[in-house]
């Protein structure tokens, strides 16, 4: 036989439910308070939902953020962050720096292109050869709108799967994966939260592709919970999960880890610019499996299914020529 | 199940050579970028340089040339957001109805009494009159200025709205009809946008309307924001005053109705002006660099017919009176009038270089923009960082593919290496497809192709999973082949159309640089189900048919 990477054996018989007040009520407790995290430390929001203005600086000399700051603080910008940025592509003369400014008065337009000059004008006294490689501004009025853009977006996300499960499945799987996605989005909100790295759009970008990946990983596991609740008519409900979770284990983690080879790389590889971004995503493969394993099919154990009732897999209806398939496997 | 029709084999290798031929333009996109670059130049100017003429030599005509756009973070470029001040046209629309409705009502002075002005809100007229009693006299007078607005919406709706109270009239625009002004200002600003845009000769601008009064606008190569706002909002707006007298400061009280503007050339020199513009830029159907009699560099320009008639009523009742040339507010030129200009056309003189005039005649060309704006937002990014962006991420995905492949093969020996094949072949059709819709890619859209790499062997994981399963319960190979394809259908048309569903509402929420995530996403998902179910599954069948094992390893 010839060789095969086998990350999972071909048969397992773990039982999930088994340290359930700990890999269940603990994921539930961390899911409320990253929740709460968001009030209190509180994101570190991107200028896309505060509103302001980020100016990438570059330079061949060495940087002093210290002398940024000073250079800056004549112009009264208000609130101003100045962060150096390391990243293992840039080249051994290449220090690059980011310059966060607050919204600049009440009006809700973005800050000009006078106002960045005069930046560039200050820098330049302490450091000549620094450049401007990148600015970003946005007004108060648009940031305030993005803000609810993207929580509406979520929100309409969830609801979107929940009818699509619900459709295909059972209300209890819906109200299951929804349970799960909510625990992957706070998570990895929390997981921003204890960093504090920069939330902006794309990141919610990010948190809406975990949701799909993680609603992906749930179906899997639901499908084959179907199938099996109708071959095993009198096993506990509890065990038929076990089994489904064990049969699809192998797919689930090879999936997993192609996922993660591919973004792995462009965590890595990638730059600064997108880190944010794949980092979350790279985080959600984790919380995802997680939750598939070990949160949504609890919900659905807690509430139940109806085992008299079956629904038929519409997508027979779609794909046609399965009745041979189930005439076979009775055969066999 | 093993045998393959032959038209749909036919069909599978038909797309795959198609996509293999639509990918090709972007292996050598810097050879293409000049070939369609010097395709528009010739458009536009109808020759070519010799430079021209070698790039677009440098790809056959018969090859597709469509190529995928990089977005601004990957090319450099600016982006801004503008919001449209719909009422700044409510206000010229009124200030347009001034003029007649006064003398409409001066005509009725007998029932309605004196009439003034009073300050308003700037989408309004308001107007006291001396006689209270005659106010209804007043509302039918100012009523017949209103003409039936014609929209799905607002049928049997007037233009104007006329209230009276008291001894104060108010007229103000109806609802249906600001309706329609609002979007006949969007429409026309985002035109003048991307005229102006398109007139400084960039490539593939993005002018799109969001929302009922923003514009975005993407100008991929442009140097700042602050470049591109220069270039929209240089305003332009010509008029052709009556001139009443000389100023020597801007301070000098002009008379009613009447208002001082500097002299653009010569510092310290004003003139009082009519307020009303005997003509304006809008009525101009052409305008184009000219030479004067002198040989100076200057703006010829012709009127629409009803500009033409004004301008020729007006030079022929004011032949030696001098009248001004307003350009942006300030007097370019204020010749005095020698004869009666009819025809509608004229030059402009003033002290232009050539470069200026050519500059001017094509702002008025481009026409005033109909309303101010703001810029809520402003992006700029610099080409080196674009660059950059570019080649970490070919490189990331170069790795990210790499080690999906070997991962594949070492889980899955042979089958394993057709679902690479397959996914290499789902890439090619997400650049592909992307080339030739002409998609932009970004940033996070090379991040989507990197997520599509790791999601889309999930189909053939399911499938080569469940054949495992299959051959374990001893099934002979061919069953398990089958089974494993049609056992796992369900699980894979659930997780892709979740999938899909989310990258549709990036697609729709989102903006800029997250829909081009959405895009390859989408892109990915519908490539990944045709390449991890119909190619994979050709290849394994047409391998079957060639091995004929007795047994089967997956």
């Amino acid at each position: 036989m010839a060789f095969r990477l086998k990350l999972v054996p071909a048969h397992t018989e773990f039982d999930f439910f088994r340290h359930q007040w700990l890999t269940f009520w603990a994921a539930m407790i961390a899911t409320v308070l990253s929740a709460l995290s968001m009030f209190w430390p509180g994101l570190s929001f991107g200028i896309d939902f505060k509103g302001g203005t980020t100016i990438r600086t570059e330079t061949s000399q060495v940087l002093d953020v210290a002398a940024y700051r000073q250079s800056l603080e004549t112009l009264n910008l208000g609130d101003v962050v100045i962060a150096e940025v390391f990243d293992p592509n840039f080249r051994a003369d290449q220090h690059v720096a980011t310059i966060r400014i607050q919204a600049q008065g009440e009006g809700p337009s973005a800050m000009g292109g006078e106002q960045i000059a005069g930046v560039e004008t200050a820098l330049k006294t302490i450091d000549p050869a620094v450049r401007i490689v990148s600015t970003e501004s946005v007004g108060p009025k648009v940031s305030g709108e993005l803000i609810w853009t993207a929580v509406w977006s979520a929100i309409a996300t969830i609801i979107g799967i929940m009818i699509y499960i619900w459709i295909r499945f059972e209300w209890q799987f819906a109200v299951g994966t929804a349970i799960g996605l909510i625990h992957d989005l706070f998570l990895t909100i929390g997981l921003f939260v204890v960093f504090q790295i920069k939330f902006d759009l794309s990141i919610v970008a990010a948190l809406l592709t975990i949701l799909s990946f993680s609603v992906n990983d749930k179906v899997v596991v639901f499908d084959r919970l179907r199938e099996n609740l109708i071959k095993f008519k009198t096993m506990p409900l509890r065990d038929v999960m076990n089994l489904s979770v064990n049969e699809t284990l192998a797919r689930t983690v090879a999936t997993s880890v192609t996922t993660l080879l591919a973004l792995v790389p462009l965590l890595v590889l990638g730059g600064d610019v997108i880190r944010g971004f794949v980092f979350a995503m790279v985080w959600g493969v984790f919380v995802g499996t997680y939750s598939s394993i070990f949160i949504s099919k609890n919900i659905v154990l807690m509430l139940g299914v109806n085992r008299d009732k079956k629904k038929v897999d519409p997508s027979t209806k779609i794909f046609g020529d399965k009745v041979e398939v189930m005439d076979a496997d009775n055969r066999g | 199940m093993l045998l393959f029709p032959l038209w749909k084999r036919i069909f599978i290798l038909g797309l795959c050579v198609i996509g293999l031929i639509f990918v090709a333009p972007n292996l050598f996109y810097k050879t293409v970028e000049a070939h369609n670059d010097a395709i528009t130049a010739q458009e536009r100017s109808g020759m070519l340089t010799d430079e021209q003429a070698v790039a677009r030599t440098g790809w056959p005509d018969w090859l597709p040339s469509g190529l995928v756009n990089l977005g601004l973070d990957l090319r450099g470029g600016a982006h801004l957001l503008a919001e449209v001040h719909l009422n700044d046209v409510y206000k010229a629309r009124m200030d347009g109805l001034w003029p007649e409705l006064r003398r409409l009502l001066a005509a009725e002075r007998g029932t309605i009494g004196s009439i003034r002005r009073l300050s308003s809100d700037p989408g309004e007229i308001r107007i006291q009159i001396g006689n209270a009693a005659g106010l209804a006299r007043a509302v039918e007078v100012a009523k017949t200025l209103a003409t039936p607005v014609v929209t799905l919406t607002g049928v049997g709706q007037n233009d104007i709205d006329v209230t009276a109270q008291g001894d104060t009239l108010t007229i103000r625009l109806s609802d249906a009809e600001k309706a329609s002004t609002d979007d006949r200002t969007m429409q026309q600003s985002l035109e003048i946008v991307r005229r102006r845009v398109d007139a400084a000769g960039t490539r593939e601008p993005t002018i799109m309307r969001q929302g009922s009064d923003r514009i975005l606008i993407e100008v991929p190569g442009i140097g700042s924001a602050a470049e591109l706002k220069a270039l929209i909002g240089t305003t332009a707006k010509l008029t052709f005053h009556q001139v009443v007298g000389r100023a020597t400061s801007a301070d000098q009280a002009p008379g009613a109705g009447q208002e001082v503007r500097p002299d653009a050339n010569e510092a310290g020199l004003y003139y009082i002006l009519e307020t009303l513009p005997v003509v304006s830029g809008d009525e101009l159907t052409d305008a184009r660099p000219e030479t004067d009699q002198n040989g100076m560099p200057s703006v010829g320009f012709r009127f629409n017919t009803a500009g033409a008639r004004a301008f020729g009523d007006y030079t022929a009742s004011h032949i030696g009176e001098p009248f001004a040339i307003v350009l942006d507010g300030k007097v370019i030129s204020a010749p005095v009038i020698q004869t009666h200009i009819a025809g509608g056309s004229g030059i402009i003189t003033g002290r232009f270089d050539v470069q200026q005039a050519t500059d001017l005649a094509l702002l008025l060309r481009a026409g005033a923009l109909p309303a101010g704006m703001t810029f809520l937002e402003e992006r700029t990014i610099g080409p080196e960082l674009g660059a950059d962006s570019v080649q970490a991420g070919v490189y990331a995905s170069i790795v990210g593919f790499s080690a999906v492949v070997i991962f594949m093969i070492a889980s899955y020996g042979l089958f394993g290496f057709f679902a690479s094949v397959a996914l290499a072949f789902n890439i090619i059709f997400i650049i592909a497809f992307m080339s030739v819709i002409g998609a932009t890619l970004t940033m996070p859209g090379i991040a989507g192709i990197v997520l599509t790499m790791g999601t889309a062997v999930d189909a053939n994981v399911l499938i080569f999973e469940r054949m495992r399963e299959e051959l374990r319960r001893g099934r002979n190979p061919v069953r398990a082949f089958e089974l494993g394809f049609e056992k796992a259908m369900s699980a894979i048309v659930d997780a892709n159309v979740t999938h899909f569903m989310v990258g549709m509402i990036l697609f729709v929420l989102g903006a800029g640089p997250v829909r081009g995530f959405a895009v390859t996403l989408l892109i990915g998902i519908i490539a990944s189900v045709f390449t991890a179910l119909w190619l994979v599954r050709m290849m394994i069948a047409d391998w079957y048919r060639w091995r004929r094992p007795k047994t089967l390893v997956v």
